[in-house]
């Protein structure tokens, strides 16, 4: 009761401030009044004791000021009148206010920006009921693993899936998923979505309503099902049929397959990946139609392709659950051992062993990625941003000179050092403040900016960016810290003065006193070795991207079209595909302007792969390992498309046919393994694919060696096969074409002449550079925004290094004055400002050295082709620092050697 | 007015306030006259102190106050104890009375 009376009275005083100062007013003068009317009683005159009765109350306004300090509301008071009067000498500095606001706000903005980034990520639980109960499942700490391999999350085979399903006790309900994309084009040109495979349960674990229709439950996924429906996102359903509630019923074509959709799940529901979408979701059992019973997974008992996440059971925890998991993993492998499997890959496959892992923050291949070079970003932010705040420490502390003597006479007449603090800090508050809204304003922008740079057409991004408590928090912390880190010291400092010899002191001292610039000193040091650990960042990462850009890849990126014809649609019998797949390669290699054509089953860099054990020699199996080499099927005119030189032997050609001898290429590396460095050429070797051996092969070729799935990888061993010599052909092809031609004239030439063999085929494209480009998503991503925090950095160093030099000529004129009219000449005046700055300069550079040795170690993972500690580069930063901080002293320097010396001594 | 007048003991004048308000309501004047009056002259009250009790025990809840005519035709501001206010005095008052007691023994076995 006393809290809320305290608070309504406050609260009344506050906004009837007027009333509330009249009454307190009236009863002092009440009191004053009785009490002079009780003393003329005992006598004395009313003059007498009016002054009687005053000097008894010591000061009206004494007494007001200690009645209005026992309420809480004034401290809000004085609180709001410090702020006016800070923002009142904001105003009065407009450029002080705009630079620190604007470097403030943007130290902030990019901070944020990264941990909104990190926080939807990484930190963020799935907006699903209840998120902390989900566990995945799946196999603990698997090395390797054999057989083809799907999507983002290969980590279980449908037989598995199976197996769990009805062996677990630990969920009280489990599903699986396996993200793949569906052509929900009809026909013709390629409209690929975003798609999810999802077993019975997925929606009802997840606790997920419909928001038109009904989602799919256990009875729409079972074995065979002919006539499944699916269902569709939020906001799929939203651009896709402008939110029509009669979409339920509708059919959706799936590689040109017709699918009912039979409800729309609700909006903000974006499965359990973290930064990813789904567009349709579709039942597992429907994969064998969607893909074709050549392609499919579910029915393979090597197809990896799906993950799988379940809710425990009330009183189970994940390690519990773990535990139980791993009692029942050696039947259930022993159950789902795919029969091809050879011993050593068999022997492997027994040992897994099946783990539950907490999943309330869903699973995401973006935060394996981007966890870490988040970290890192933010890291190299925060340095920014103390950057920028040891600038407006320095501001502030020059004005703190320039205020001495008025917080000598404002303590002289009673004002405490504590209240003349928080004055001062009001001020850093509220730039603060302003800084750390217009950052967060900034920030939105930012971190869409951020995800769009991180999106491209075949992987597109979907990050929730909403601003939750966790974003909210941190921007607020930023602001404090900030404030505290540039306000408090000046305030102290500020305030730290003798009332007394303040006001004594004329202001005219010869040079200035070292322990009042010795801290402005410390700013700038640590302001350059700070910039210089994030120059050096700046710089590691921009030459790892110039040296992943320009890695010799053993062929030419540029001026490759890759068109993927898919003809699965024609139903062409397997020996007449490769001679239907020539054909088209035939008409594209017709087209004007097209100087060669291939077709391979890999495109080099795409992701894809492909291995298999090589075993050298006609017969036996060697003992102990056998060794393993990636390969690729061509036809003839590959490695000249790509232009990888040809160093021994001969291109395929067309005798190498089904039926014919069997033949291979190799690549260097290939050849340096298996066979010693000897020229291959003409030797024979044999490939087991599982357990089937074929060959043997004799190689006709040795190429140089290439990139195959990654431009970091070390060079791999490749073997190359004949495309015609491919037991079962797949039903497209994947032509690489060189040419000068302009790509858009030469997709609408290669749509015409595949039309021209059949219309009804679907057709993409892809330009080989650009796919490439792709995959350099993340080191380009740290080389643009160190490159940014880089530039910022700098250039705040620089403008501080300018500030303390300049203030230094300034306080120095007298000296400056007397040491010309002794004869010094400019040249000399120079060297005196420039020594200051270079003893700055090298002491700061000298600890930024250190610092960013201790530093960029952080980044090793991340470079490619450099080490951390890179000699060069530390040099270059070195180099570039020092030009640009020299260059910004030398401009106070000139100006100190043309004053007029005259005037200089007369200046107070 | 002399200098014998004694400075009171940290925390007891909001006790004799609210004792001096259990009788009837009163102004400012009229409580420093009364705690002058009842303690024979021992405590003089300075204004200095006694009005931000005042805000003190209005913000407490234990204390509310009134503008009424005074005897001299004039506005004053009465104060009046609440509900709480008076509970609390007797809970002081009880407390007080019995560190008073616990003094006085152990100053007696002292001597």
């Amino acid at each position: 009761m006393g809290l809320w009376t305290n608070l309504f009275a406050g609260l009344r005083n506050l906004f009837g401030k007027r009333r509330a100062e009249q009454e307190l007013d009236d009863e002092l003068r009440d009191f004053l009044e009785k009490s002079t009317v009780e003393k003329m009683r005992s006598g004395m005159t009313r003059e007498e004791a009016q002054r009687a009765a005053r000097l008894e109350m010591g000061g009206v306004e004494v007494v007001k000021e200690d009645v209005r300090s026992a309420s809480w509301e004034t401290h809000i008071e004085t609180l709001w009148s410090d702020l006016r009067f800070g923002a009142r000498l904001l105003r009065f500095n407009p450029a002080f206010a705009g630079a620190a606001i604007l470097s403030l706000a943007l130290g902030i903005g990019a901070n944020t920006a990264i941990f909104q980034l990190l926080d939807a990520v990484r930190l963020r639980t799935l907006p699903v009921k209840n998120p902390q109960e989900l566990a995945s499942v799946r196999i603990n700490q698997r090395q390797s693993m054999s057989g083809s391999s799907r999507g983002r999350y290969s980590d279980l085979t449908h037989a598995m899936w199976e197996q769990i399903r009805a062996h677990q006790q630990g969920f009280s309900s489990i599903f699986a998923f396996g993200p793949t994309e569906f052509n929900i084009s009809p026909s013709g040109q390629v409209h690929d979505v975003q798609a999810l495979w999802v077993s019975g349960q997925f929606f009802e674990t997840l606790g997920v309503v419909p928001a038109v229709g009904r989602l799919l439950t256990e009875a729409d996924d079972h074995p065979g099902c002919a006539s499944s429906g699916v269902v569709i996102s939020h906001s799929f359903w939203q651009h896709e049929y402008g939110g029509d509630l009669s979409v339920v019923g509708r059919t959706v074509s799936i590689n040109r397959h017709p699918f009912p959709i039979i409800g729309v799940a609700p909006a903000g529901f974006y499965g359990v990946e973290m930064g990813r979408y789904f567009d349709i979701a579709a039942p597992l059992c429907a994969e064998p139609i969607v893909e074709g019973s050549e392609d499919a997974m579910l029915p393979r008992p090597d197809g990896w392709w799906l993950a799988a996440m379940g809710r425990l059971k009330p009183g189970w925890s994940v390690e519990r659950a773990s535990a139980q998991m791993k009692t029942i993993s050696p039947g259930l492998f022993e159950a789902t051992l795919p029969p091809e499997f050879n011993p050593e890959q068999a022997k492997r496959f027994l040992a897994y062993r099946l783990g539950a892992f907490p999943a309330g923050t869903g699973v995401s291949d973006l935060r394996e990625d981007y966890e870490n070079p988040l970290w890192l970003l933010l890291g190299l932010g925060a340095l920014v941003l103390v950057i920028a705040s040891a600038n407006l420490a320095n501001l502030l502390l020059a004005r703190a000179s320039a205020r001495e003597k008025e917080m000598g006479m404002r303590m002289a007449i009673g004002a405490s050092r504590w209240r003349l603090i928080r004055q001062l800090l009001a001020e850093s508050l509220l730039l603060a403040g302003v800084g750390a809204f217009l950052g967060a304003l900034l920030a939105r922008s930012l971190s869409q900016v951020l995800v769009a740079s991180l999106s491209t057409e075949n992987n597109p991004l979907f990050v929730d960016l909403g601003t939750d408590w966790r974003v909210l928090g941190f921007t607020i912390g930023l602001a404090v810290a900030t404030c505290v880190l540039f306000g408090l010291a000046p305030a102290m400092r500020a305030t730290n003065v003798s009332p007394g010899l303040v006001l004594k002191e004329s202001g005219r001292g010869t040079t200035d006193g070292r322990s009042r610039f010795g801290l402005r000193r410390i700013l700038v040091v640590s302001q350059i070795a700070l910039s210089l650990t994030l120059l050096v960042g700046a710089l590691l990462f921009a030459r790892s991207l110039g040296k992943l850009a320009s890695v010799d890849t053993g062929f030419q990126r540029d001026g490759i079209l890759i068109t993927d014809i898919d003809f699965t649609s024609l139903n062409l019998p397997t020996e007449r595909r490769f001679p239907f797949a020539n054909e088209l390669l035939n008409r594209v290699r017709a087209i004007p302007g097209v100087e060669s054509a291939a077709i391979s089953k890999i495109v080099p860099l795409s992701g894809n792969g492909e291995a298999h054990d090589i075993l050298p020699g006609v017969s036996g199996i060697p003992e102990g390992k056998i060794s393993s080499a990636v390969f690729n099927r061509v036809s003839p005119g590959f490695f000249a498309t790509l232009q990888t030189p040809m160093i021994a032997g001969r291109d395929f050609d067309e005798h190498d046919v089904t039926g014919g001898p069997l033949v291979a290429i190799v690549n260097e590396s290939f050849a340096k393994k298996f066979m010693k460095d000897k020229n291959p050429v003409g030797m024979l070797l044999r490939v087991r694919r599982m357990s089937t051996i074929s060959g043997p092969y004799e190689i006709v070729g040795l190429v140089k060696d290439t990139k195959y799935v990654d431009l970091r990888e070390t060079a791999q061993d490749i073997l190359y096969t004949p495309l015609a010599q491919l037991d079962r052909p797949d039903a497209d092809a994947l032509i690489l074409m060189r040419s000068n031609a302009p790509v858009s004239v030469l997709i609408s030439s290669v749509k015409s002449a595949a039309n021209a063999a059949n219309p009804d085929m679907d057709v993409s494209f892809d330009v080989f550079r650009q796919m490439i480009e792709e995959g350099l998503l993340r080191d380009r991503l740290m080389a643009r925004l160190s490159g940014f925090f880089g530039i910022l950095a700098v250039l705040l160093a620089v403008i501080g290094l300018y500030g303390v030099i300049s203030y230094m000529v300034a306080r120095r004129r007298n000296e400056i004055g007397i040491r010309m009219s002794l004869g010094a000449d400019q040249r000399s005046i120079i060297a005196l400002v420039l020594r200051e700055s270079l003893l700055l300069l090298g002491v700061g550079l000298g600890l930024g050295i250190g610092l960013a040795l201790a530093a960029s170690r952080a980044a090793s993972s991340l470079l490619f082709g450099l080490k951390p500690h890179d000699a060069a580069t530390f040099l270059m930063a070195t180099v570039i620092l020092a030009v640009i901080a020299l260059a910004a002293s030398y401009i106070p320097a000139l100006r100190a050697s043309r004053l007029d010396p005259l005037e200089a001594l007369r200046h107070e | 007015m002399t200098d014998t007048s004694a400075t009171l003991v940290q925390g007891t004048l909001d006790m004799l306030i609210l004792k001096t308000l259990a009788l009837e309501p009163l102004h400012g004047w009229g409580i420093s006259q009364r705690i002058q009056q009842l303690s024979h002259g021992v405590f003089e009250v300075n204004p200095g102190s006694l009005f931000p009790a005042f805000r003190r025990l209005e913000r407490a809840g234990l204390v509310e106050c009134e503008w009424k005519i005074s005897e001299n035709n004039r506005r004053a501001k009465y104060y009046s104890l609440t509900k709480t206010g008076r509970q609390k005095l007797r809970t002081e008052t009880k407390e007080w009375e019995r560190q008073v007691a616990a003094i006085a023994r152990i100053l007696q076995t002292a001597s």
